[in-house]
């Protein structure tokens, strides 16, 4: 072989490699410039008043978005109360029966509801419940939120369990404990880790959903904790504040943008730090 | 010979359409090591597994013929008791992962929701790790997770959570296929040690390890039995020609 080869390919190589790093860097600065537009933004209207006021009329410097971060809260808690036990439950019932024809329905069925878009969602609600119960209100929002969810978890519980090798699951049934108290003592706990992540992540997913609230949550200007009243969310007052005309709230929104990144980013964080410690080697 | 703790007559099993054992007839004798060989899908594991009735988590298993554990049959007993009564060890070392050492041991218990005091479980800890040959090594570490042990020591540790249930039989599935020589020779005398408290059945593919640790052997061919007897006498002057050549290495 002759040099002038091997230097051409040596050159060659070199500028793949650049092209990788390029590429692997240009696909980061979108989100490095996401922040920082949104920080550079909203920082400034984030002080201690931003997380414990109301948001103020236009024209008012200043205000909070303390109902929003209030509505958010409940609405996560509630959607989480709704969706977690039948998706935990969905997920283990689809690990455990892998091949049967109605496991295999459902299986299908809940990977279609994960492609169901979140406004359709939204409207289906406001069909379900709304309507009949004549009036917008958090829970309908949770109810929303919930259907996005189940999806997410059931999916993660059932691929976390289906890891968990066959030998577990044997030990403890030759010890004489009955099937359901296997599952409960010994394969759940086995599969925490991925369980718990995958919650994490779907709180993460709906924490910024917008288009299922529109018609079920609906928005409150004011702190509501009763589940039966409409109340705003994050997402909401970034909706609403930032397509109105007013510049005081348009920078509520950024710093709303600010606090809902950060949600994100931390519960994203956690969800991480639980799936390498709690984590359980085979 | 002692008495029979374990009368196997006329059993068949099938998977779905395959008939995976045929009119098996055999008993097992207290206190004593008995030897189940043969080549790979004989209907070894199937037949220990119908023992402590493990085959029933199988889809499509089912079973013909009687299976009689001090006279009672075993389908007339809550499947829960028969596995308390009947422990099992398999292939491959299987300690709970989420489980330290201790709990691992009382796993049993602690499954099932029986109380115990603190008292009794130390002494039913202790007790099966003396007997299982491990306490030695994991007394300063009982509160540790057992995946830091090695494999024989997973081995044992799984022997010590079988044997603190008490059991009258103890099946062990190819325990040391997945074992270092060292390892399997420390299995091997434990299995010596213990008969004296229970009966063992050990499916085993090595024959040399049948011929050192069994009492009696049976031979399995294709989902029969093909011969039945002490281990002494099959190994040294067995009846059937099958059983010769297996034996000599000819198939398997």
């Amino acid at each position: 072989m002759k040099a002038g080869n091997i230097s051409y390919r040596i050159v060659k190589d070199k500028i793949f490699k650049y092209f990788i790093i390029v590429a692997a860097i240009s696909s980061a600065l979108p989100l490095l410039f996401i922040l920082y537009y949104i920080v550079s933004n909203g920082i400034s209207a984030i002080s201690w008043g931003f997380f414990f006021e109301l948001p103020k009329p236009p024209g008012e410097i200043g205000g909070g978005i303390s109902n929003a971060l209030i509505g958010t809260i409940i609405l996560i808690v509630t959607s989480s109360a709704i969706a977690i036990p039948p998706a935990v439950l969905l997920g283990i019932y689809l690990s455990e029966s892998r091949n049967s024809m109605v496991s295999n329905l459902v299986r299908n069925a809940v990977e279609v509801m994960q492609g169901i878009p979140s406004i359709v969602v939204g409207i289906l609600v406001y069909a379900w419940v709304v309507e009949p119960s004549g009036s917008f209100s958090t829970l309908s929002g949770a109810i929303a939120l919930a259907i996005m969810m189940l999806p997410i978890i059931s999916k993660s519980t059932e691929e976390t369990l289906r890891m968990i090798p066959h030998y577990i699951l044997e030990a403890s049934l030759a010890l004489g404990v009955p099937y359901y108290k296997t599952i409960l003592r010994v394969i759940l706990p086995s599969g925490l880790s991925g369980i718990l992540t995958g919650i994490i992540i779907s709180i993460s997913r709906i924490a910024g959903e917008t288009a299922p609230l529109l018609f079920t949550a609906f928005g409150n200007p004011f702190i509501n904790w009763d589940i039966t009243e409409p109340s705003n969310s994050l997402p909401l007052l970034i909706f609403n504040y930032a397509g109105s005309p007013y510049k005081e709230w348009h920078a509520l929104a950024w710093g709303a943008s600010i606090v809902l990144i950060a949600i994100v980013l931390l519960l994203n964080i956690i969800s991480k730090i639980i799936s390498k410690k709690w984590e359980v080697k085979f | 010979m002692g008495s029979k703790v374990l009368k196997i007559d006329g059993l068949n099993v099938y998977y779905d359409q395959s008939h995976i054992l045929k009119d098996i007839n055999l008993s097992f004798a207290e206190n004593t090591v008995t030897a189940i060989m043969g080549p790979s899908g004989c209907g070894k594991t199937t037949l220990i597994r119908t023992i402590n009735r493990m085959h029933e988590f199988t889809h499509g298993a089912r079973t013909e013929g009687s299976i009689k554990l001090y006279g009672k049959d075993l389908h007339q007993i809550d499947p829960i008791l028969v596995r308390r009564k009947v422990g099992m060890v398999f292939q491959k070392p299987n300690p709970f992962p989420t489980m330290s050492i201790y709990d691992n041991v009382i796993a049993g218990y602690k499954l099932n929701g029986f109380k115990l005091s603190k008292i009794e479980k130390n002494s039913i800890v202790e007790g099966s790790l003396v007997k299982a040959a491990l306490w030695d090594e994991v007394k300063d570490n009982l509160y540790k997770k057992g995946a830091f042990l090695s494999g024989g020591q997973q081995q044992r540790l799984c022997i010590a959570r079988a044997l603190a249930m008490n059991p009258e039989i103890l099946l062990f599935d190819e325990p040391t296929s997945a074992l270092d020589p060292i390892a399997t020779d420390r299995i091997e005398q434990l299995i010596n040690e213990l008969k004296a408290g229970l009966t063992i059945v050990l499916v085993t593919h090595n024959i040399a390890q049948a011929a050192r640790v069994s009492d009696y052997t049976a031979f399995l061919y294709l989902g029969e039995l093909i011969e039945f007897g002490t281990t002494k006498k099959m190994f040294t002057t067995p009846k059937n020609k099958k059983t010769e050549e297996y034996l000599n290495g000819k198939f398997g």
